[in-house]
């Protein structure tokens, strides 16, 4: 079989990574890191930088990805990057909604 | 290739006519259920811009009604959801290398583990239940309607508003919530299903180093629904814990 069996280490490793990750964000919840971006606060940008580094993890080990055929990395990928157009267009609209006075 | 090398290849049980071999029956199996994924990533995505577009609108609100649920329920949870992944990811590994009898104890604990959880947030729901935060009237002995904290009240079953924050927001926020987990939740229910479905045919011996695409593909499906826990997590359990007035 040409099929990458990945060795137990490597879930070992991922397993606890994803628990301190846990951690992580549960100590950073009730932390007030003040900075806000925009609408963005640091608070929640690092929430999310956490949840999106647990997710790339699980994905690549748990998931395989890292070791797949490249149409799967390609799936992976275009599944992401529709998404990010949902956000961009969608935000594009809210976002912007206020710039022009009511009633034009 | 020899002729007894093509019969062992051709030969499996569980190859359809229509492959060639059983690894490309195993790689058309594990695209099939990416893309598969890749509906699913849309289907939740959606349910996740509708909570950061309103977020964004109502951000008092929704660290009000945030601070609400139970944060200790929800991070036991993680770790549980976070511990079925690796059991599963186990199970693959041991499938992998032909252990059968650690194969199916880990199918087993995977099971144990996903049940654990909804079970924990079935607690979680009852409470919601029972401080009357089911939106809308969707059930009629309990309709919406928090009793609402007054300054300096102290009880956790009622609803502490941040400044700026109403209960009409705070329920757009449970709309949110109860969408969102209870999908996650059906998600779980639909994988308890799948992982008995695998627990009975392991244990009658058909995967194996040869063919396991099953074990694989499911496990795949087990590990996005934990990475949507994993955004669900922090996005309606922690954020806005910094305002927390006491």
């Amino acid at each position: 079989m040409s099929e990458h069996i990945v060795p137990v280490r490597v879930y070992v490793t991922i397993f606890m990574v994803l628990l301190v990750g846990t951690a992580l964000t549960v100590l950073a919840a009730f932390h007030d890191f003040h900075y806000q971006f925009g609408g963005l606060s640091l608070n929640a940008i690092i929430a999310l930088a956490i949840a999106v580094t647990k997710a790339t993890f699980v994905v690549l080990y748990f998931m395989h990805v890292r070791y797949s055929i490249r149409l799967v990395w390609v799936i992976v990928t275009s599944a992401l990057f529709w998404m990010a157009i949902m956000f961009a267009l969608t935000f594009a609209d809210y976002w912007t909604r206020g710039w022009l006075p009511v009633g034009y | 290739m020899s002729h007894a090398a093509t019969e062992e290849v051709h030969g499996h049980p569980a190859l359809q006519h229509h492959f060639e071999n059983m690894e490309q029956q195993r790689e058309a199996g594990t695209l099939g259920m990416w893309v598969f994924l890749v509906t699913e990533i849309m289907f939740f995505g959606g349910m996740f811009l509708a909570y950061t577009l309103y977020r964004s609108q109502f951000p008092a609100a929704f660290a009000s009604a945030s601070n609400h649920l139970d944060i200790k329920l929800g991070a036991v949870n993680t770790g549980v959801l976070i511990l079925s992944s690796f059991t599963m990811a186990m199970s693959v590994y041991f499938t992998q290398v032909g252990k059968l009898r650690p194969q199916i104890v880990c199918l087993i604990l995977t099971l144990i583990l996903g049940v654990t959880f909804l079970g924990i947030k079935a607690v979680e729901y009852h409470s919601k239940y029972e401080d009357h935060l089911i939106p809308g009237k969707l059930i009629a002995s309990s309709q919406f309607g928090p009793t609402v904290a007054h300054e300096g009240d102290q009880d956790p079953h009622k609803l502490h508003l941040l400044p700026g924050a109403t209960v009409k927001q705070v329920e757009l926020f449970y709309w949110i919530y109860f969408a969102m987990t209870g999908m996650h939740a059906l998600h779980m229910i639909i994988g308890a299903g799948l992982l008995t479905f695998l627990i009975i045919f392991s244990i009658k011996g058909r995967y194996g180093p040869e063919y396991h695409s099953p074990v694989e593909v499911i496990g795949l499906y087990w590990h996005f629904v934990d990475i949507v826990w994993i955004f669900l997590f922090p996005l309606l359990y922690l954020l806005g814990r910094h305002f927390e007035h006491g």
